[in-house]
């Protein structure tokens, strides 16, 4: 069975653990700047919201990557960033209509969540059960994804 | 059922494996004219400054990859097309034929009539064989003037200025990336660009280029040992004299990407097809595009019926470290409303372009994170509602605006 990411805003409290917990597994040090997932604020509403990849089935950030870049983690089926072949183009930042593949200006390449290869460390890092990794089928993911390819590509 | 390729670019390659994975049985064939397995322009920047060997510019990494998908890949130039007999005739005299053929033959660089253009001191920088000529002669303190800041100039000023060399770059429009960005933001990138040693002439215009370098009008001169045009792309469409296939900038092809003529199909840069933003038909010569395209191509080769939706024209740039984006009207339209930062001290500039509450286009530089938001914003239309006037004051509010417009939060 796939896994995803499933987020509940609702339960969030902002504490940025996630972030944390992600640029130190991604990046070896504590830099939510270098995190895949990140928190947005919205005062009005008094409300957080973490935000990362979807993973989608069809990804644009993989069909626009003009060299084969960014294949899939047979595993996990997430979109994986392959390091030795990113040229740092940057086209699939703006492929991606989720906006959730960002450069990075350190290694002159992209990051992207990859699940962290089946044990996402936002999900553990999390102390409130707003991000946890569980069966697709629950998540809703489908339907986004359904959402997106119909709105994008055109109606098939 | 046979497919016939024309063009070995992501636009055709896309094309062919869509078709292979929709159509198992049928025959896939592209046929390239260039003597090197596909590969993607986009990475030849990054083969100059030496990031990736030739084999990183590959679309695709395996060297199999073709063969064990049953995709024949052949070498040939089509001269023509024979639409009555499904029949396409290649250079060297010999024919092919297909049932369904698509035309993605991309597009090749514009050469203005300047005197001097053909001396054995000018480039273009468009194919490997271009790159390899280039880094023979581009090297460390040799001096170079690039015609040309457009979009592609730019990208090419990048890698031939960390290539070490004295680099001048000279362009016709009042400012850098002039089809892409407006005046501040264009002025940023050259500020920035002179900052790090590159000389920019914008607003004049080449007179002449001569042995030893380029002759400006006004009568300035630019020394140069290697002159490299970036002056513009025009599609590739003489095969096409004779077809009947009716052509504009491009191939004119409908929303199933169909040109005028039965089983002859068009995608990518060579294709004139429906822009999203405007609803009219032009030519979009990126890479997302020509992947788009190639795919719901394939599609609607296949049998199968995909209505394109158009195209966004976008693009990213990197020019020495400062990034930049543009994405559909960034011009704005007519009644629309226009949100704006600009803070020239530490190069950052964010333009927000509406119609109504929608978003329709966008520019920005400096600021990079999660810029992908302002495609989806764009492609669907989004009704912004209230964010729309947090954003007219706060442009960069960008990503909750996009969350809370689009997502359950």
């Amino acid at each position: 069975m796939q896994r995803a990411l499933h987020i509940d805003p609702g339960k969030c409290t902002g504490c940025l653990q996630c972030e944390m917990a992600c640029s130190y597994e991604n990046e070896g040090l504590f830099n939510p700047a270098k995190s895949r997932i990140k928190v947005f604020t919205f005062h009005h509403e008094g409300r957080f919201a973490p935000y990362t990849c979807t993973q989608c089935a069809d990804a644009w950030c993989q069909k626009a990557c003009p060299v084969d870049a960014i294949q899939i983690d047979r595993n996990t089926g997430a979109k994986v960033i392959v390091e030795a072949r990113c040229v740092g183009c940057k086209v699939c930042t703006i492929a991606c209509p989720f906006g959730t593949v960002n450069y990075n200006t350190a290694s002159g390449k992209v990051i992207k969540c990859d699940l962290c290869g089946g044990d996402p460390a936002c999900a553990k890092a999390c102390p409130t059960a707003a991000i946890t990794y569980i069966d697709a089928d629950w998540t809703g993911l489908d339907k986004m994804r359904a959402y997106a390819e119909q709105s994008l590509a055109g109606t098939a | 059922m046979q497919y016939l390729i024309i063009g070995a670019g992501p636009a055709g390659v896309n094309a062919a494996e869509a078709l292979r994975r929709l159509d198992p049985d049928a025959s896939v064939r592209i046929v390239g004219d260039e003597p090197e397995p596909p590969y993607s322009r986009m990475a030849i920047p990054y083969l100059l400054m030496e990031r990736v060997d030739e084999h990183g510019t590959h679309l695709r990494e395996q060297a199999d990859h073709f063969a064990d998908r049953g995709i024949i890949v052949t070498q040939g130039r089509v001269a023509s097309i024979d639409p009555a007999a499904h029949q396409v005739t290649l250079h060297d005299g010999s024919r092919l034929g297909y049932d369904r053929l698509l035309i993605a033959t991309g597009s090749s660089p514009a050469s203005p009539p300047i005197p001097g253009i053909d001396g054995p001191n000018v480039s273009s920088c468009w194919t490997l064989a271009d790159a390899r000529a280039i880094a023979a002669r581009a090297v460390s303190g040799s001096k170079v003037a690039l015609i040309g800041a457009g979009f592609i100039g730019s990208i090419i000023l990048e890698a031939l200025a960390m290539r070490g060399v004295q680099l001048s770059v000279i362009e016709q429009g009042e400012r850098m990336v002039p089809r892409m960005m407006g005046p501040q933001a264009g002025g940023l990138l050259q500020r920035w660009c002179e900052s790090h040693g590159v000389a920019v002439h914008t607003g004049v215009s080449v007179e002449a280029i001569e042995a030893k370098g380029v002759r400006l009008a006004g009568g300035r001169f630019v020394e140069a040992d290697l002159v490299i045009t970036a002056t513009g792309v025009r599609p590739n469409l003489g095969l096409l004299e004779g077809s009947g296939v009716k052509v504009e900038q491009g191939v004119l092809i409908d929303r199933h990407f169909r040109t005028n003529v039965a089983d002859i199909y068009a995608a990518g840069d060579v294709a004139q097809g429906l822009d999203f933003c405007t609803g009219s038909y032009a030519v979009h010569a990126i890479q997302p595009t020509a992947t788009d395209h190639g795919y719901l191509a394939a599609v609607n080769m296949s049998g199968r019926v995909a209505e394109y939706e158009g195209s966004v024209n976008m693009n990213v740039l990197d020019t020495l470290g400062l990034l930049s984006c543009s994405f559909g009207r960034w011009e704005g339209v007519d009644g629309g409303e226009h949100a704006e930062l600009y803070s020239p001290d530490d190069y950052r500039y964010l333009s927000l372009q509406f119609e109504g509450d929608r978003l329709i286009g966008a520019n920005a530089v400096g600021l990079f994170q999660h810029v992908g938001v302002l495609r989806g914003l764009i492609q669907r239309r989004t009704a912004l509602g209230e964010w729309k006037d947090r954003l007219m004051r706060d442009p960069t509010r960008l990503m909750e605006a996009y969350m809370a417009t689009t997502q359950v939060i």
